[in-house]
């Protein structure tokens, strides 16, 4: 049996190694970015000068070889589904006996006048770092349209070599679809509070170039002009599946799979960003594009190839992030406006750059989500009250069981409970204390 | 902030981090510190030693501290690792080299050639004859700029940890440590009389404690005091560090209290990327650190078993376990190599590959202890921040990508891997209701996949 993986990102990579894990199978990764397979969100870090690129490869280079798991960097041109053969632009043609999809994403590019420019990019491969390197040579100034995660890495990025940056957000506030505004706010001041031009509301027009073809300026939605010779267009990610139009496999904006990741055509999965559920779980997105679920897919499909069916359950929502110098973490469901009938304890530290929010059923009292600034909560422990639907006051006693701030940090428990206890005239008391003991006693202990 | 990038000093360096003129001027009075250093080393001669010590000292001090403050201060607290891999100091690059070739070339001269620094010496005197009522030597010198880096490094590094109170703590206790117990404490002892005694190592770091000669020397010399000092070294090496190191793991001592470690956490905190993170190091290591602690081991065994037989069968055989345990291990590789070259192997070359005391704690870690450190669900994103700032060169990674708590012999500790990680997602931690399963491959809790059951295959 051959399994081949397109694409050797996180989604392809955990699959490959855990039908190794499971299997005598043979094994291959096909990717026309790299070899060795890294992490796409330290890419930020290697042009910081924080780490290396070889630090961010997912193993070490032994691992390939030791767990069998042939490498090929190539690019596929077709797919043919009946004759389960691959095309591939360098070695020809590649049978497979199944066959994963997992080539993510790429960058969005709206149809900005501009935006074949040079010197405008995305951020999303490690040909990205690698433009973003040549083109910083002698950068005055950089401009980052999208008020997102990729926007505010890329921000970061050049901050961290002092090269201005100018940051155009269409909301009116820093990712104001997905944080709750407090929260949003509290970005926005850090943002501007590290020096970078950033523009609520601001739409781009165009961007405008000179006559080498170079980028030497763009121009915003009022008509206000900024010069640079750098746009970073941040705008979202779209599944990177183009070279399956042709194939007969049904697609819609990405590979559309079932519960068991299995695409329309007979032994083909895909997995990761470019896989698009066709029935996901309630409240989740047919398309999610973060590290974790395709983590989590890739084990998914992994198992079912592996002869043990397995629907791919991606359990309570969790993400993180790092806005400069603020921690973010979010367990459960935590939108940036709450619908009819959740409720929001939130408490903000008076610095401003620290905050908690839980977010529970009015009626019930029912957990359903945690936001966190600036602060490290326990992802187990969120994850179990969520799914037991413990109430908000039943949680506040047990509060510090989440805490995962390191040793020796100011706690915050206490605050949180009075906070409640004043808004909402009761009288709840902090019961435990922080202790890795009691952590295990309550995560082993049945629901 | 908004300003141009601007060429710096570093000379392999693609891409500068600003290093602003106020920069550029602390490292010129640096330099001019260093160099009176120098001069009086090389036997130049100055109008008063004492006085060109305190101002070579206070230009090294003052313009540490300025350097410090123009680079930390009037940012955002937060991790400052910009351009970590740039710089040719902390990159193996050309300063990288010559830093640890005049670092070496310092312990060279220190330990064999003691006579070459005798105008360097010079200017102690003073001081030595405050602090300890003796003429100052090679040793004074030595652990007075020991002591010096970590306070001044130590200052650096808690103005750019200054948001992480574990980082803040545990670096004034080590400098604490250094200050009080590595130096002071010992000179006020010579100074009444007393024998000059390092209540802070112990067997087999300090491996003599425990050595027949000294014990006898220490208890027929002084001795009430001197059989409380047996006492205290023996209790520290057999009670001490097993207690200690089952609650809080080898941290207690490695990056809180050693006066090697003190070092390592503050002026080799710029190295701490260089540590080899690879599988073939880790087989290096586990080698390495045993073996000499079985070499220590034996020296002592052999050490008592000859006083026993009063030499009558062994001969000068013990000796020369002594000498040579002396030569290799406390000189070239804890002294040449292990500081020497921070800027090649990083900052614990020594304590990772060499120190017995270290392989001690390491194994009572591993094995008897509640320390651990925990990985947060299925946050991490495989950046690599964790291994690559792992001083211990532990790739963290490994463990944290996979959700499996890192129990490690080597792991002081330090908490840096917890402080660099973007996603929250370590944290040091003592927990007593699993000691023994502590370094099991995926926890029973472990998030996110619950859709596949690993125990099925």
């Amino acid at each position: 049996m051959h399994i081949v993986i397109i694409g050797n990102g996180i989604a392809g990579t955990n699959a490959a190694r855990f039908i190794r894990k499971w299997s005598d199978y043979r094994i291959t990764m096909i990717s026309d970015e790299t070899l060795h397979p890294f992490s796409r969100t330290a890419l930020m870090y290697c042009y910081m000068g924080h780490v290396r690129q070889r630090d961010t490869q997912l193993y070490e280079a032994h691992f390939w070889a030791k767990n069998r798991i042939e490498r090929l960097l190539d690019r596929v041109e077709q797919v043919d589904t009946t004759s389960k053969t691959l095309l591939l632009r360098q070695s020809g043609a590649l049978h497979y006996d199944k066959l994963i999809i997992a080539t993510g994403s790429t960058p969005n590019r709206p149809d900005w006048p501009g935006q074949e420019l040079k010197g405008v990019q995305g951020l999303y491969h490690l040909q990205d770092l690698e433009g973003m390197e040549q083109l910083s040579q002698g950068l005055q100034h950089a401009v980052v349209v999208g008020g997102g995660l990729i926007g505010i890495e890329m921000a970061e990025m050049f901050l961290s070599r002092n090269i201005p940056v100018s940051m155009l957000v269409r909301e009116h506030s820093y990712w104001g679809n997905v944080l709750p505004g407090p929260e949003s706010a509290m970005i926005n001041r850090h943002i501007i509070e590290h020096g970078i031009d950033l523009r609520l509301g601001t739409q781009l027009k165009a961007i405008e170039g000179d006559k080498q073809g170079r980028v030497h300026s763009v121009l915003t939605q009022n008509d206000k002009r900024i010069a640079c010779q750098f746009v970073g267009l941040t705008t979202g990610v779209s599944p990177n599946i183009n070279f399956l139009r042709r194939s007969g496999i049904e697609l819609n904006k990405g590979v559309l799979v079932d519960e068991q990741l299995r695409s329309s055509a007979p032994d083909v999965f895909a997995i990761g960003d470019c896989a698009e559920l066709r029935r996901p779980a309630s409240g989740r997105r047919p398309i999610e594009a973060v590290w974790y679920t395709g983590r989590m897919m890739g084990q998914t499909v992994a198992a079912t190839i592996c002869g043990q069916e397995t629907m791919y359950k991606p359990g309570i929502w969790f993400n993180s992030a790092k806005f400069f110098d603020i921690e973010y973490q979010v367990y459960g469901s935590v939108p940036a406006i709450n619908p009819a009938g959740i409720s929001s304890l939130y408490w903000e530290h008076p610095d401003g750059k620290k905050s908690i929010r839980i977010n529970y059923e009015s009626e019930s009292l029912a957990v359903t989500g945690f936001n966190l600034m600036g602060i490290r909560y326990r992802h187990e422990v969120c994850e179990k009250w969520i799914l037991e639907g413990r109430s908000i006051e039943a949680v506040l006693q047990q509060l510090s069981l989440a805490n995962f701030d390191p040793e020796f940090y100011p706690k915050h428990e206490q605050e949180l409970v009075s906070l409640y206890n004043r808004l909402e005239q009761r009288n709840v008391q902090l019961q435990t204390r922080r202790s890795l003991t009691m952590v295990q006693c309550y995560l082993k202990s049945k629901v | 902030m908004n300003q141009q990038a601007s060429p710096s000093l570093s000379l392999s360096n693609p891409h500068p981090k600003g290093v602003n003129w106020q920069q550029k001027a602390a490292l010129a009075l640096f330099g001019i510190g260093l160099l009176i250093l120098l001069f009086a080393w090389l036997g130049g001669q100055v109008w008063n030693p004492f006085q060109a010590l305190l101002l070579a000292l206070g230009l090294i001090s003052g313009s540490a501290w300025w350097y410090a403050r123009a680079e930390y201060g009037g940012k955002p607290a937060g991790i400052k690792n910009n351009a970590v891999m740039f710089r040719s100091l902390s990159n193996r690059g050309l300063w990288g080299w010559i830093a640890g070739v005049m670092i070496s070339g310092f312990y060279i001269c220190l330990y064999w050639y003691p006579e070459t620094m005798k105008g360097l010496i010079e200017m102690f005197e003073a001081p030595s004859r405050a602090l300890r009522g003796q003429a100052a030597d090679q040793w004074f010198v030595y652990g007075s700029f020991y002591t010096l880096a970590v306070l001044l490094m130590g200052a650096k590094f808690i103005w750019k940890y200054r948001h992480n109170r574990y980082q803040v703590i545990r670096t004034v206790s080590v400098m604490f440590f250094q200050l009080i117990f590595s130096f002071l404490i010992p000179a006020f002892m010579q100074l009444m009389h007393q024998p000059e005694f390092y209540f802070t190592y112990f067997w087999p770091l300090k491996s003599e404690y425990l050595f027949p000669d000294k014990i006898s020397y220490l208890t027929q010399k002084y001795t009430h005091l001197g059989v409380f000092l047996v006492f205290w070294g023996a209790v520290m090496s057999f009670i001490a560090v097993p207690v200690l190191t089952y609650f809080f793991g080898k941290r207690w001592y490695c990056s809180w209290v050693c006066g090697c470690g003190a070092l390592a956490e503050t002026a080799g905190d710029p190295f701490r990327t260089l540590s080899d993170k690879s599988l073939r190091a880790w087989r290096i290591e586990r080698w390495l650190i045993h073996s000499v602690l079985v070499f220590i081991v034996l020296t002592t065994l052999l050490a008592w078993l000859n006083s026993w037989q009063q030499g009558a069968i062994l001969g000068d055989l013990s000796q020369g376990f002594s000498k040579t345990y002396g030569f290799l291990i406390g000189s070239i590789f804890s002294g040449v190599i292990g500081t020497g070259f921070y800027p090649i192997l990083g900052s614990r070359g020594w304590c990772r590959f060499g120190c017995p005391q270290a392989a001690i704690l390491g194994i009572f870690q591993k094995y008897f202890s509640r320390f651990r450190i925990t990985v947060n669900g299925g946050q991490c994103i495989s950046c690599g921040n964790c291994s690559t700032y792992c001083e211990m060169g532990i790739d963290v990674k490994a463990y944290a990508q996979r959700g499996q708590d890192v129990v490690r012999a080597s792991c002081v500790g330090c908490g840096i891997c917890s402080a660099v990680c973007p996603r929250g997602v370590l944290r040091l931690e003592n927990g007593a209701d699993d000691v023994r399963e502590r370094a099991q491959d995926a926890r029973a809790f472990h998030i996110g996949e619950d859709g596949v059951k690993l125990n099925d295959h």
